[in-house]
């Protein structure tokens, strides 16, 4: 890296890699006791991305996400609490329980809800980035999705709406390489997914190693033009991994469609780590402890809370 | 052809909106306020007063912008509100309902038009998974106030991917409502009704109901979700009418009232939420029912009334039936076409068979003919 990152920022990427991080260990530890009533999706090795990326937003933009969004949730702001409640089925969940993990919600930080059909929230981003569009007040949204949503036909169809309107969106490619237990080398003809994306005149890049600073710093770059409208829509593809398994809580090494091998450079670089290492340990040790309370109380919160009330089955169903 | 042209009114020779059940007061023809106007100038004059009104709603999809307007019922309204309130899409229709839930959520008003009903399939994980569930998912923290308007096609050769009534499906799905309005009254009212809706709706109009005209008020008015219009009284038997077959049944019960049977003709005008307590109460009167549906009756709307009708009025006994689109998909040879639909003649003679069976009789085939269908040509 050319220039150093100054300390705050590293701060506050640690503080978040390590709260993500953390939440969802702590989903783990909880999920056998059978208290979380919703089937977790967890982003456990690929938290760099939605931090990377959060850190370059303003509080009043907009992220999108999939059934794998805990790590957007937290990194946007999310409420910790609201999402434990969810994962618990209980009333105060930030959907109520009537969400669950794979829908969670916190329009209070502008964290549109997720899908469990992949690419549904793709075209959702770019709606709403439509109405920031004429609101006019330099508000980008951010849209996350894994490498399957881009064979979705909607993806493309979505790439050549933003472009055409010059809609002010980001969109972020989690690229795990794994379509639940598919790679991408028995899915994609060829890999060079920033071309495709540049054929429709919006501008790609790629980070392939998961370091959070590169993301940030792309990011960052990307979000300036959108914001200001000069570049229109932009496009980021963040080579990830996913550690655990595709759903629920234990690794997966031993199911034969992946080596404990190809996990080995991704856990080696494991930006939790290596941002921690980079502090000094007064303030790691702080962030930690932060972290740790955290946690503590939004797991306090969600056990304490009381489950919704049986009449909750028929509200909301229509609005008004 | 003066007796033609003026069947081709849809409702100016019935009693049709004002009656019972609606929300308005009685326009009726001539009143203050009120003049003719066709279903399609309905439509647009609906859309073009809430767009004035609130500058949340904005229309959009293929073709609404472009020297045709959506047979009419989008023309001028480009010139009026401009190019960001009113918009050609790429054909991408699974992207673009998505856009158009997004911008909801947002708090924009979206209207988003298909030309064709059967487009809608392109649509459905975007309408099934999302428009219908957010709010409830989401935990009543967003909205999704959206109108989906298409069109279903009939006649001269439409053909098997230009004429299906797949409203039912969306009434399979708690989360959207589902309107079909029957007159050019009602399709204002309903408009209006359908971009104030805070909810998706499902607004399904019929291509041969656009010319037909019907008494409409020039202010805005709604015309409200789940109220049925009873359309014609009559004591031997009910009568359900949805979309354009209320028109055909309309024509039906004509012919019958020469013959001296009487038929309580009833528009449900909003299938989701459903007036059934309207339906109820007046098989209840008349012990018989004919569901005549603009669709296939295989889990259908005219099922669903069916059955809502047989829960409620277990206590006594019935005699139900029901019409509806052929069991095959829609050929566009005019005689297989014309077998293809339930038309006033085969109603007419279905409900005398029910209310006197075994008795002979025969409509007047040329009163029959509507006048309306029978001045459509193509190409659409």
């Amino acid at each position: 890296m050319s220039n150093p990152t100054p300390q705050p920022v590293t701060g506050r990427l640690y503080y978040k890699l390590r709260l993500i991080r953390r939440a969802e260990e702590e989903v783990a530890r909880i999920y056998p006791s059978d208290k979380i009533k919703s089937p977790v999706h967890l982003s456990i090795g690929q938290e760099a991305v939605a931090v990377g990326i959060c850190d370059c937003l303003r509080p009043d933009d907009v992220v999108s996400g999939t059934y794998r969004s805990h790590a957007s949730y937290i990194a946007k702001g999310g409420d910790l609490g609201a999402m434990f409640a969810e994962l618990y089925g209980k009333d105060t969940g930030c959907a109520r329980g009537k969400g669950g993990s794979m829908h969670l919600v916190d329009m209070h930080h502008y964290i549109l809800g997720t899908s469990a059909v992949v690419g549904t929230t793709v075209p959702i981003a770019l709606g709403y980035a439509l109405a920031l569009q004429r609101e006019g007040a330099g508000r980008i949204a951010a849209a996350f999705f894994g490498d399957g949503a881009t064979e979705e036909g909607v993806f493309y169809e979505s790439l050549n709406f933003a472009a055409l309107h010059r809609l002010p969106v980001l969109f972020v490619c989690e690229n795990n390489f794994y379509a639940i237990h598919t790679h991408i080398r028995k899915r994609w003809a060829t890999t060079n997914l920033c071309e495709r994306v540049r054929t429709y005149g919006i501008p790609a890049e790629q980070v392939t190693d998961g370091d959070v600073l590169a993301i940030r710093r792309l990011a960052a770059g990307f979000i300036d033009g959108i914001r200001t409208g000069e570049s229109g829509p932009a496009f980021l593809e963040c080579h990830t991994y996913r550690w655990r398994e595709h759903v629920g809580p234990a690794e997966d090494y031993n199911a034969g469609y992946r080596s404990r091998e190809e996990l080995r450079p991704w856990q080696e670089n494991d930006q939790v780590k290596v941002l921690g290492d980079s502090l000094p340990a007064a303030e790691r040790a702080a962030i930690d402890a932060q972290v740790e309370a955290e946690v503590a109380n939004a797991i306090e919160f969600a056990e304490t809370s009381p489950f919704p009330k049986t009449k909750e089955l028929y509200t909301h169903v229509y609005a008004g | 052809m003066s007796t033609q042209a003026d069947r081709g009114t849809a409702a100016g020779s019935a009693p049709h909106p004002g009656t019972p059940g609606s929300s308005d007061p009685h326009p009726g023809a001539g009143a203050h306020g009120t003049r003719l106007l066709s279903y399609v100038d309905a439509l647009r004059e609906g859309v073009a007063q809430e767009m004035e009104r609130d500058p949340r709603v904005f229309l959009f999809g293929l073709d609404v912008a472009d020297h045709k307007g959506i047979q009419g019922s989008t023309r001028g309204l480009l010139e009026q509100f401009g190019p960001e309130r009113v918009f050609h899409t790429p054909l991408s229709e699974d992207a673009m309902t998505g856009v158009a839930i997004g911008a909801a959520m947002a708090g924009l008003r979206p209207i988003h038009v298909h030309i064709r009903m059967d487009f809608l399939m392109l649509c459905m994980n975007q309408l099934v998974n999302m428009a219908s569930k957010a709010h409830y998912m989401y935990g009543g923290s967003v909205k999704v106030p959206l109108v989906v308007r298409s069109m279903i096609g009939k006649s001269w050769g439409q053909g098997a991917q230009h004429s299906q009534g797949l409203y039912a499906l969306f009434m399979h799905v708690p989360g959207l409502k589902v309107v079909a309005p029957s007159n050019a009254h009602d399709a204002k009212g309903c408009m209006i009704a359908a971009i104030r809706d805070d909810n998706p709706v499902m607004f399904v109009e019929h291509r041969l109901l656009y010319p037909t005209e019907a008494y409409v008020p020039e202010a805005s008015f709604t015309v409200v979700p789940g109220r049925a219009r009873v359309c014609t009284r009559g004591g031997d038997i009910t009568v359900v009418g949805i979309s354009n077959m209320l028109v055909e049944c309309l024509r039906a019960q004509e012919l019958l009232a020469e013959a001296g049977v009487g038929v309580e003709l009833i528009d449900p005008i909003w299938l989701v939420p459903l007036d059934i307590e309207t339906i109820v109460e007046s098989v209840r009167r008349t012990g018989r029912l004919l569901v005549v549906d603009n669709a296939w009756t295989n889990c259908g709307a005219s099922a669903e009334i069916l059955a809502r009708v047989a829960e409620r009025c277990w206590d006594r006994p019935l005699q139900m039936a029901r019409m509806g689109f052929a069991p095959s998909p829609c050929p566009p040879s005019p005689t297989l076409e014309h077998e293809f639909y339930p038309n006033p003649a085969t109603i007419a003679l279905r409900i005398h068979e029910m209310v006197r069976p075994g008795s002979q009789w025969q409509p007047d085939m040329e009163q029959a003919a509507l006048g309306y269908q029978l001045q459509f040509r193509g190409p659409f």
